[in-house]
């Protein structure tokens, strides 16, 4: 077991691509650290140049206290579950498991005694003299897993292990995982572009895009303060809804109608400096029918929508509604996002938004609806950059009281001042 | 897929026509080393008078068991060679990134390609002259110089199927380069190596134009080339009989091989390796 440290790493590859910049990252002993971001952000690459499989251009990678730049594979004592889970087909499961141990010198019979000790925690006893072809696709992602365990390495580095399996499987092995780790309490680096992986599994989430860091904290930090316009499309899902919005005074100009600012908002605005044109992040949880928010409107702003789609999903309605007005600021915002990121994003600069109602509300599509959005819980961010606009201190918005609170329980917490983003 | 039954006799013909085509020839070598020497020439295919007297004879010969063991050895010799120093460059060429690499398979290709008759006059000289004539070696090297290129070629397509995950996964498993090429890449590779060991024992075997031409006594001469110098009893008989006897004998250690080998080059080996 052991800390891994990124110090300023950076890889370029042969033709000049530049996968990871600078990358500056501290995995704590026995953490379990979630890598996700889009497809071709750098993640494999980062998480290969810890197993030694790709070069290190520059910056410096530590393993418990030790330079391993210029370390092999081999000896950096570090195990891989790949993607691919990468068993050997020649060997048995028995074989396979064995194979690191083999390699390391250890006798036969303690070798025996722990792929036996593994399969046991695995439940793949009774396949342990079966080929690799010959198992179901969870039995091989198990027998990857078993392989990386016997050895008791400093870390584990997974590359998305349960891509490859069906749905109701990546569950029950989510859960398997997330067992594994938290018994041998192994440093652990987990590599996924896994929404539902990335909130539930580990300690801290670092979200990476174009080989840039984005933030490393925890979920709900993430989720509650997302650093920039990035982070917050990015985590979440359905994801948050952008609009431009118009700072005139003390009233923030929507598309669907002005609200006021709230006091940590508007105190923002003003360490920022900035006025006009601002960009706008709603959450589809903060959207509600007009008709089921009781006392609480005055926190945010009423508004018809037009409901094109809605999605019952039982314990909630998701419905999504288009908008008009600022055409030419939309424009704009979809300038933007293709500059901070958003471009990667399902739904940015668009005008429609998703909204997460009470499913007791009677929305049907094709009907307008009054909404209802609580004004104090959105997020700001820099019309330029997209970093988020926020009183230092000030927290984020705190939990609505009331019938809300429910969804909303995740509460700001006290925290170390936030760092601008890496943009 | 569904054959008719329309279907299945064409084929069935089709297939008859081709193995008939390819297994006369060796049947009838077959049927005249049976024979005795007075029915030899009576065309029928069944022996009407059985005889192993050409078996007999040849063996009793000193120059058919010498080329016989001068074959097998100049072949296996050249066959390990040409494998371990072929797996080695394909696994270069297939795995590494080195300037020169398409080059390197351009170039041993060629030599493949060359024609073996416009090396012999040159090689001839150049053996006289460094004391290599009518030895082994004298035989392996060329052999070597045309099939390593071969072996090369068949074994870098193969080791190129073999996913990368797997070679690095040994490594992240703590093998060194060299454990992780013979304990993962050699095995998955088997076919191709069984592929290119059969292809190139062959060509060592059945080549008579350098064995003819770099040999003068029963030194190093293999048995292609000493089946031309077979004579008959008097100078008045053919050897048919005992040149027959020979053929088959020389057949048999290459369909040995190739029964042996057959049920390992069976694709699919690395079936398992990675989800499908
Ligand atoms: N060998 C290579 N040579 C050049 N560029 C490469 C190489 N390998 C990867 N890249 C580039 O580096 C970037 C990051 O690749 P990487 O495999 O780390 O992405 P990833 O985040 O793991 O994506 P995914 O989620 O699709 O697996 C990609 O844009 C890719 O094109
Ligand atoms: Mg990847």
């Amino acid at each position: 077991m052991a800390e891994i440290q990124f110090d300023h790493v950076t890889k370029r590859y042969g033709d000049g691509f530049e996968a990871v910049k600078d990358m500056n990252l501290e995995i704590a002993d026995g953490e379990f650290l979630i890598l996700v971001g889009p497809s071709g952000c750098g993640k494999s690459t980062a998480l290969r140049m810890v197993a030694g499989l790709e070069d290190i251009t520059d910056g410096e990678l530590r393993i418990g206290g030790e330079v391993v730049n210029e370390k092999a594979p081999k000896d950096r004592d570090i195990a891989m579950v790949f993607q691919s889970y990468a068993l050997y087909p020649h060997m048995t499961v028995r074989e396979n498991m064995a194979f690191p141990l083999k390699l390391a010198g250890v006798d036969k019979g303690e070798a025996d005694r722990r792929v036996t000790e593994a399969a046991k925690v695995l439940d793949l006893e009774q396949h342990l003299d079966r080929k690799p072809a010959n198992l179901s696709g969870g039995q091989r992602q198990r027998v990857a897993m078993g392989r990386a365990i016997v050895r008791d390495p400093k870390a584990f580095l997974m590359d998305e292990p349960l891509s490859n399996l069906d749905a109701k499987l990546r569950v029950q092995m989510r859960a398997e995982v997330s067992r594994l780790q938290t018994s041998l309490g192994t440093t652990t680096v987990y590599v996924t572009h896994d929404q539902t992986e990335a909130m539930t599994l580990g300690d801290r989430v670092a979200v990476m895009r174009a080989g840039i860091l984005q933030q490393v904290d925890t979920p709900k930090v993430l989720y509650e303060r997302p650093a920039n316009l990035f982070v917050a499309g990015f985590i979440g899902s359905p994801s948050m809804n952008f609009f431009t919005g118009h700072v005139e005074g003390d009233r923030l100009r929507l598309p669907f109608g002005d609200v006021p600012l709230a006091d940590h908002h508007r105190k923002a605005l003003e360490q920022e400096g900035l006025r006009g044109d601002i960009i706008v992040g709603m959450r589809p949880e903060h959207f509600e029918d007009a008709a089921l928010i009781g006392d609480q409107e005055s926190q945010g702003v009423t508004f018809d929508a037009p409901i094109e789609v809605t999605e019952s999903m039982g314990s909630e309605i998701y419905a999504y509604f288009s908008y008009e007005g600022g055409e030419v600021a939309s424009e704009e915002l979809q300038e933007l996002a293709a500059d901070a990121g958003a471009a990667d994003l399902p739904s940015s600069g668009g005008s429609q938004a998703v909204a997460r109602l009470n499913p007791e509300s009677d929305v049907c599509h094709g009907q307008t609806t009054r909404l209802w959005v609580d004004a104090s819980r959105m997020h700001l961010f820099h019309p330029q950059d997209g970093h988020a606009l926020r009183a230092d201190g000030d927290g984020a918005p705190a939990a609505p009281s009331g019938r809300f609170a429910r969804e909303h329980e995740r509460e700001a917490q006290e925290r170390e001042p936030e760092e601008r983003p890496a943009m | 897929m569904q054959h008719t039954g329309k279907e299945k006799a064409w084929w069935a013909g089709a297939n008859t026509l081709v193995i008939a085509f390819a297994i006369i020839p060796v049947l009838w070598i077959l049927s005249l080393s049976l024979k005795d020497r007075s029915t030899l020439g009576d065309g029928s295919v069944i022996p009407k008078k059985w005889s192993l007297d050409n078996y007999q004879e040849i063996f009793k010969a000193d120059e058919f068991v010498n080329a016989f063991v001068n074959s097998i050895i100049v072949a296996l010799v050249t066959t390990a060679i040409a494998i371990v120093i072929g797996s080695m460059a394909a696994y270069a060429l297939a795995r590494l990134e080195f300037p020169g690499k398409r080059l390197m398979l351009g170039a041993s290709l060629a030599i493949a390609m060359f024609p073996l008759i416009s090396l012999v006059g040159p090689i001839f000289d150049v053996w006289r002259r460094v004391g290599l004539f009518d030895t082994r070696p004298g035989l392996i090297i060329p052999y070597l110089a045309f099939s390593l290129p071969l072996a090369i070629y068949t074994l870098s397509a193969f080791f190129r199927e073999i996913p990368w995950d797997l070679e690095q996964a040994a490594q992240v498993d703590g093998a060194t380069p060299m454990q992780a090429f013979r304990k993962v890449i050699i095995p998955l590779a088997a076919p191709g190596v069984f592929t290119s060991a059969i292809l190139v024992f062959i060509f060592s075997w059945q080549e008579f134009l350098l064995a003819i031409s770099l040999t003068s006594t029963d030194n190093a001469r293999t048995v292609p080339a000493a089946l031309a110098f077979f004579t008959g009893e008097s100078q008045f008989t053919q050897p048919t009989g005992s040149i027959a006897a020979a053929a088959v004998v020389v057949t048999v250690p290459i369909v040995i091989m190739v029964l042996i080998f057959q049920r390992r080059i069976v694709a699919g080996l690395t079936a398992g390796a990675v989800k499908g």
